[in-house]
């Protein structure tokens, strides 16, 4: 797992059936494209995140693969149309295979 | 966590950034908390009139950066700087949590940083190390890694939107003297001071990129050209390395003193840790 992986996510705390939000999403991860060279002169293998996901009660609303070009700290800002109450569930895939995950509750009234 | 963002006179005004500033205090907000970012100038700062927050000088995109606490990009280094304050370390067994409860309690501190600690400059580094080597019984961080700007900038944040206010009588005065000797004395192959683009020539273009009046009351900052949080004395270097001068060290005497000098000079500014830069 590479280090100091911390997503943050941030989802309103309620809002009206139907509502279309905004949700912001961004994870701290150095996105080692693969091209960089280190003092030496070798290559820095490439380290980055692939593929982001979002769900809200089990249905996909995000699917995006993520290439090298990619900087630092990927940040995702999307929209979502709520229905109901429920709880968006985001993840994240590592080249090296570890899968970060955050959720966040929201109460459609 | 609700996050207003109001932004009061200064969005206009800011645009056009610069001399032309109008006089007055500018004002923002970032959750809730009230900063000013433009103050009239302190006595002993002969040569300006009013001074102002790097904010002012920055474009539009990037100032917005810094109203919302989510788009911050800092705060994914506040967040690693909670980590490591709840984090154990060294041979005592313990976190800084577990004297200092709450980071809360540190609300200020920043403001009235640095100081002067039996006849030395004290700054935010210092504190943290001697905690770390003093009571903790591990090893210091380097003054510009990632852990201490981190932590740092977690301390400096409980005091945002308080008033920079150091203390430059007394024990101080010396030191305050040297650091101005050191903000107005030429150095380097390009033969500059301090003063020559931060006094003299701020608002102006330097090459891209848009002088600001070089205050300290945002650090540590982040910084888009690098992508992570900065130290002061790390900016130092930077700037002493763009006039190709040969720079002080980190910690060192000279950019103690001349830290203290800067934060007198940011008088009546807000603290604005963690700020957004380019």
């Amino acid at each position: 797992m590479a280090k100091g992986v911390k997503p943050r996510v941030k989802v309103p705390k309620t809002a009206a059936a139907g509502d279309v939000i905004t949700i912001k999403t961004l994870i701290s991860h150095k996105m080692e494209s693969g091209n960089r060279k280190d003092s030496d002169g070798n290559k820095i293998p490439r380290s980055i995140i692939n593929r982001f996901t979002c769900d809200f009660n089990g249905e996909n609303v995000i699917d995006i693969t993520m290439e090298p070009a990619i900087s630092t700290n990927p940040f995702f800002e999307f929209k979502a149309k709520v229905p109901e109450s429920g709880e968006f569930k985001f993840t994240w895939y590592d080249d090296d295979g570890s899968v970060y995950e955050a959720s966040k509750e929201i109460a459609v009234s | 966590m609700k996050i207003t963002m109001t932004l009061l006179a200064a969005s206009a005004l800011a645009l056009s950034a610069g001399a032309s500033l109008a006089d007055g205090h500018e004002r923002i907000e970032i959750d809730g908390v009230e900063l000013i970012l433009a103050a009239p100038a302190p006595d002993y700062v002969e040569h300006l009139d009013k001074v102002m927050s790097g904010w002012l000088f920055r474009s539009a995109e990037t100032q917005a950066l810094e109203l919302d606490d989510f788009d911050n990009p800092a705060f994914v280094f506040i967040d690693k700087g909670i980590d490591l304050f709840n984090e154990v370390d060294g041979s005592e067994g313990k976190s800084c949590a577990s004297c200092h409860e709450d980071v809360a309690e540190f609300a200020g501190l920043r403001a009235s940083m640095p100081r002067v600690v039996d006849g030395k400059v004290q700054t935010m580094e210092d504190i943290v190390n001697d905690m770390r080597v003093n009571y903790m019984g591990a090893e210091p961080w380097k003054w510009s890694g990632g852990e201490m700007t981190s932590v740092v900038g977690l301390i400096s944040l409980q005091s945002r939107g308080m008033p920079v206010d150091v203390k430059i009588d007394g024990d101080a005065a010396p030191f305050w003297e040297r650091g101005k000797e050191l903000y107005y004395t030429r150095v380097g192959q390009l033969d500059m001071a301090c003063a020559n683009c931060h006094e003299d020539n701020f608002g102006k273009m330097i090459r891209a990129d848009r002088l600001s009046q070089g205050q300290i009351n945002g650090f540590p900052t982040y910084r888009l050209k690098n992508a992570k949080l900065n130290s002061i004395h790390g900016r130092f270097k930077g700037c002493m390395k763009n006039i190709r001068a040969k720079p002080f060290k980190e910690g060192s005497e000279e950019f103690r003193a001349l830290e203290l000098y800067l934060a007198s000079r940011g008088a009546g500014l807000s603290v604005e840790s963690p700020s957004v830069r380019n």
